[in-house]
């Protein structure tokens, strides 16, 4: 009798211990900073009675122990892909929000956020693509660019954004897709204004450019900076600077040869 | 007229930042709002005649406190906000004029721009911590008068 009990007992232990792994684990591959991660895992082992229990997380992994009467128990997970989805950040974050407040059992947290990780990015490809044109043409007349330039920025924009999902699926290197992306962007802005469709070729490019901008590794960085977590800091800034530099190669090769 | 297309294009191109980035639909138009009022505190402020580097400062602190706020009423991760408000002010161009000297010799010209893309990317985090250290003060004097 008393085994089963220390078993069920162990048993549960290591369910909220999963539960908590996974929602840390989609909020890192989401996008949500460093310090946000941490904070939910250890709330979410505290709302389910765990004293005590700590999480170190880093962009590529996370690990998770929690204190009981027993050994501590020690979890690693590996995190290979990341991308962006602000709203499973939010949802996550909200399911934390329900567990403090008691309205989810361990079984019933588990289960909304398996599907919360299965499911679809919000957004379909095709209105992603489209946002990242109207948002390049809008930016090409905030730099001070001409009407006349609109439509060329924005259909580059377009393309430029596709082809760094293209090629972010084709070939699993980090830094190539956004320096095609960028060659491709500088080529058909040089076209465009060679025949004569576009007028600037600067304010065209940066216009264009701009969706690839690694704009929440920036903020994520500096979030985290403060936070005090340096090596997700100092790895996500890198990650920006190597982004950026990926972009102004693939332009300075467009530009060499103009 | 001028300053009309500023204020729709920045919206527009913010709340397209938040659709890249996945936010939630009912987000997007409060994501709109921070990146224009940021890229419009930048716009004036440039336009007067002061410092890239001090409007820069500026419109990322409001945008980050901006975003606090809506963190705090909507209960949501503040990142969703700041980030599509932060885009408009990355030196892109800054940073591509630097490239364009690298790429033709002109190394003077070149490291001048990237000085300056790297001043500005650092007033952009300066904002942030500003308001981050706004946000701590007015917690703890919540504490304390509860406490």
């Amino acid at each position: 009798m008393e085994i089963d009990n220390l078993e069920q007992y162990l048993e549960e232990q290591y369910d909220i211990m999963d539960v908590s792994l996974l929602a840390g684990k989609i909020m890192l591959e989401s996008g949500a900073e460093t310090y946000r991660v941490e904070d939910t895992m250890m709330r979410i082992a505290k709302n389910y009675g765990i004293k005590e229990s700590h999480s170190y997380v880093t962009p590529t992994g996370i690990m998770f122990s929690i204190e009981t009467e027993e050994p501590t128990k020690t979890k690693l997970i590996r995190i290979s892909d990341r991308t962006t989805d602000l709203k499973k950040v939010m949802q996550v974050n909200s399911i934390s929000r329900r567990i403090a407040n008691g309205e989810l059992d361990v079984q019933q947290a588990y289960r909304i956020l398996k599907r919360i990780q299965v499911a679809e990015e919000t957004y379909p490809l095709k209105i992603r693509i489209a946002a990242a044109s109207i948002s390049s043409g809008c930016f090409l007349m905030m730099f001070d660019g001409s009407w006349a330039d609109f439509l060329p920025a924005m259909v580059i924009g377009g393309i430029g954004f596709a082809s760094v999902v293209y090629f972010h699926d084709l070939i699993l290197l980090k830094f190539f897709s956004e320096f095609m992306a960028s060659l491709i962007i500088g080529l058909l802005a040089a076209i465009s204004v060679l025949t004569g469709l576009g007028q600037e070729l600067d304010k065209i490019i940066i216009g264009s450019v701009m969706p690839l901008v690694p704009g929440l590794l920036i903020t994520n960085a500096v979030r985290d900076l403060i936070a005090g977590h340096f090596i997700s800091g100092l790895s996500k800034g890198a990650e920006a600077f190597l982004t950026a530099f990926a972009i102004g190669s693939g332009i300075a090769v467009i530009v060499t040869f103009l | 007229m001028d300053i009309l297309i500023q204020i729709i294009t920045s919206f527009i191109a913010a709340a397209g930042f938040g659709i890249i980035f996945n936010a939630p639909k009912e987000s997007l138009w409060k994501c709109g709002f921070v990146g224009m009022i940021g890229w419009m505190t930048y716009f004036l402020l440039f336009t007067f005649g002061i410092g890239e580097i001090p409007a820069t400062v500026t419109a990322a602190f409001l945008i980050a406190v901006i975003s606090q706020f809506y963190a705090r009423v909507y209960k949501a991760p503040i990142i969703i906000y700041i980030v599509s408000g932060i885009i408009p002010l990355v030196p892109g161009g800054t940073a591509y004029n630097a490239m364009r000297a690298f790429a033709t010799n002109d190394y003077n010209t070149a490291v001048q721009f990237a000085a300056k893309a790297f001043l500005i990317s650092g007033s952009i985090a300066m904002g942030i911590v500003l308001s981050e250290v706004i946000n701590q003060l007015l917690k703890q004097s919540r504490l304390k008068r509860i406490g």
